[in-house]
């Protein structure tokens, strides 16, 4: 396995819950997304349930998604053909009875922590009670709000940036960046399914953006805060960070975090095709709860944040393909990717994968490795 | 469900080879690649029968270990049309030619009761399904019709496995399945699945369609090689193209057209899409509608038929069937 560890082009689990939208983003008028390779037409019955259907009619491969909901039911665009939320087809044009082998591949999907969630593994499989912890999205003691990100990387890569947070010196050196950051020790650990990266910086100066924070909860704040950076992974793709400062000295190490403000940064990362993925993100917090203000500082903040990352992730995997003769090094800060990895390398093994994604077809033909698959 | 329709064919091995009853065997085969197999797949087989390449599906029975193997059971009846023989001709070692598992007939996961239920041989387009249900826990019943025990394989398997949830019917025994009885027992919660001779099949979906049960709720398979009627032979006549031949128990309508040179369009050929859809010009005898394609009300009109499957049986005074028809 070692080997493949440090793959350039991760594939992915397929036996797995990924988020494939918005709550609000499902409705009566469905919607094509792509998750984890399976081109997807999403909607919602009258009763608001959510329904995944494959976005191809069996009949002649038009996407469904361009069609109408009528009553539960999605009619194909073209000839007219319907399908219930099962994917079986109810009514067929010119004639009198139903080709039972028309069906159309329904999956399992579930509404929770405001993310609607999708499994395109074996369905016998999805347990909705093995979807990730995102408690921080809907608890009463928390608020906020986030956005999609269409991500022209493979979603390791986002994995690989948000698991470790060095790179916020370099790449958002206006907002929260600070040399502290690579300068301070970190402890990684994990278990079969979790990875945790915890950091802290004792005594420093809050940068711009926790400085706000603190000026928010506590008005005229000034001096130095204790700053901390937790890393919390759950496999497939689910990266929660906990994150914040506090004034220094309070306590907040030791568990008092009442001179301080919280956030908690909700990540979820679902691969779209072996090179893009949708990244949804939350940024959380617990603190003046009531300010929408605030909630909306706090997004467009974000946005910009990211916008950054995301800037960086499109460039980087740019020069991987630009580059496919040369292969991954690792650095000692990598060590909470390199478990996400490991952790994801047995998933995929458990479902007979390589870790490994076949090679894409617009590779130039020059350059085919022996992965193809037959 | 993601598995795909697009035939891959690869080389197969056949590891071993008996006989489950009289007239049904249990052939296990290594496929070159190894793939997904879900509940409900089928895949098809190249062969030569009387000479000629052709190809048959056969349902997967079951999963043989984990390195892709798998069985399927193939029933020698008398009214085979040579891609049985073929197949309990086949000894370990032997190498075919076969597609990658193929899925028309996929298990739903979200129900709330399933009902199973398997004529024959047809067992084995089930039996998966029947696992399944059982592993995962789901609220379901197996109900396994036969004319004779000998004729109904896997019996001990699926009363090892099911219990009291596995009720049979055994013609010669006297307890023939009451479909009335057993259709009345259904409810808009129940997703059945069934595979069986026709008659069978036609008989449920009569008395679900009277009993008002979600159509979509019944899900079947047929190859479309059982009929009301054991084959006959009968004539055929294409006026408009001057082809006149007898269509011999071991031809289809639509192949003996096909050997006496007509041009037909075809899709299917299991009586599922209507395509090779003919009127009737003339009938001498009865249609044995095999299709599945048209309503009981389009059967009974006996103005079109569907030549992948059906036949023409005998008049009353036994004399040849004979049919002309006008193609597309």
């Amino acid at each position: 396995m070692a080997d493949t560890t440090t793959a350039k082009i991760f594939d992915y689990p397929r036996n797995a819950w990924y988020v494939a939208a918005w709550d609000y983003e499902v409705t009566r008028k469905p919607l094509a997304r792509t998750i984890a390779g399976r081109p997807l037409a999403m909607y919602r019955t009258e009763d608001g349930t959510p329904v995944a259907l494959a976005d191809a009619c069996w009949h002649r491969l038009a996407p469904l998604s361009m069609g109408k909901v009528i009553g539960d039911e999605l009619q194909c665009p073209y000839h007219g053909i319907r399908y219930n939320s099962a994917g079986r087809c109810t009514s067929m044009p010119a004639q009198e009875t139903i080709n039972p082998s028309a069906t159309v591949a329904s999956f399992p999907i579930a509404d929770r922590y405001r993310y609607v969630w999708v499994w395109v593994g074996d369905p016998a499989l999805a347990d909705p009670a093995a979807i990730p912890d995102m408690h921080q999205m809907t608890d009463d003691e928390w608020t906020g709000d986030g956005e999609l990100i269409y991500a022209d990387c493979n979603y390791q890569l986002v994995l690989d940036n948000l698991m470790d947070l060095t790179h916020e010196e370099f790449v958002h050196s206006s907002s929260i960046g600070q040399e502290e950051l690579s300068e301070s020790e970190f402890v990684t650990s994990h278990t079969d399914t979790t990875v945790k990266v915890e950091r802290w910086m004792l005594n420093i100066d809050a940068p711009p953006f926790w400085l706000k924070n603190m000026r928010d909860k506590f008005p005229g704040f000034s001096g130095k805060v204790d700053r901390w950076q937790i890393i919390h992974f759950e496999a497939p793709s689910t990266i929660r960070i906990d994150v914040g400062v506090a004034a220094a000295g309070t306590g907040a190490p030791e568990g008092d975090r009442s001179q301080g403000v919280n956030g908690f940064v909700m990540n979820t990362i679902s691969p779209e095709t072996d090179r893009t993925c949708h990244y949804f993100w939350s940024f959380q917090r617990n603190y003046c709860l009531d300010s929408q203000l605030i909630t909306t500082q706090l997004r467009n903040g974000v946005h910009g944040v990211f916008g950054e990352d995301e800037r960086m992730l499109r460039a980087q995997q740019e020069a991987i393909d630009a580059n496919p003769d040369y292969e991954f090094y690792s650095l000692n800060i990598d060590a909470g990717g390199m478990w996400v990895r490991r952790l994801l390398e047995r998933m995929l093994d458990a479902e007979g994968r390589s870790a490994v994604a076949p090679a894409a077809k617009r590779l130039p033909s020059t350059f085919s490795p022996a992965v193809e698959s037959a | 469900m993601a598995t795909s329709h697009t035939l891959t064919w690869q080389g197969a091995t056949v590891r071993e080879s008996e006989p489950l009853t009289d007239r049904i065997r249990r052939i296990v085969f290594e496929p070159d690649a190894q793939r997904p197999i879900e509940p409900g797949a089928h895949v098809e087989v190249r062969m030569v029968v009387d000479g000629e390449s052709t190809t048959r599906s056969y349902s997967i029975a079951e999963r043989v270990g984990d390195d892709g193997a798998f069985a399927l059971c193939v029933h020698h009846g008398d009214a085979s049309r040579g891609g049985a023989a073929v197949m309990h001709a086949l000894r370990a070692g032997d190498r075919v030619e076969l597609t990658q598992p193929l899925q028309d007939f996929p298990l739903g996961y979200r129900a709330r009761r399933y009902v199973f239920l398997a004529g024959g041989v047809g067992i084995t387009a089930v039996l998966g399904m029947t696992r399944t249900a059982r592993n995962a826990g789901k609220d379901y019943r197996v109900v396994y019709c036969g004319r004779s025990r000998d004729r109904m394989a896997f019996l001990d398997a699926l009363s090892d496995e099911h219990g009291e949830l596995l009720q049979t019917h055994v013609g010669d025994e006297g307890t023939t399945l009451d479909v009335e009885a057993f259709v009345a027992e259904m409810t808009d919660e129940v997703e059945l699945y069934m595979c069986g001779p026709i008659r069978l099949m036609d008989a449920v979906r009569r008395a679900w369609d009277a009993a008002g049960l979600p159509p979509a709720n019944l899900r079947f398979e047929t190859f479309g090689n059982s009929g009301w009627y054991e084959p006959q032979p009968f004539r055929v006549r294409i006026p408009a193209a001057g082809v006149e031949c007898v269509v011999p128990t071991n031809r289809t309508l639509l192949e003996a057209l096909e050997e006496a040179g007509v041009d037909a369009m075809f899709d299917c050929r299991k009586g599922e899409c209507g395509i090779c859809e003919a009127r009737v010009v003339q009938l001498t005898g009865a249609i044995d509608h095999r299709d599945v394609f048209y309503s009981e009300r389009q059967r009974d009109a006996n103005s079109k038929v569907c030549p992948c499957v059906s036949r023409v049986r005998a008049g009353a005074d036994g004399s040849m069937g004979e049919i002309a028809l006008e193609l597309s």
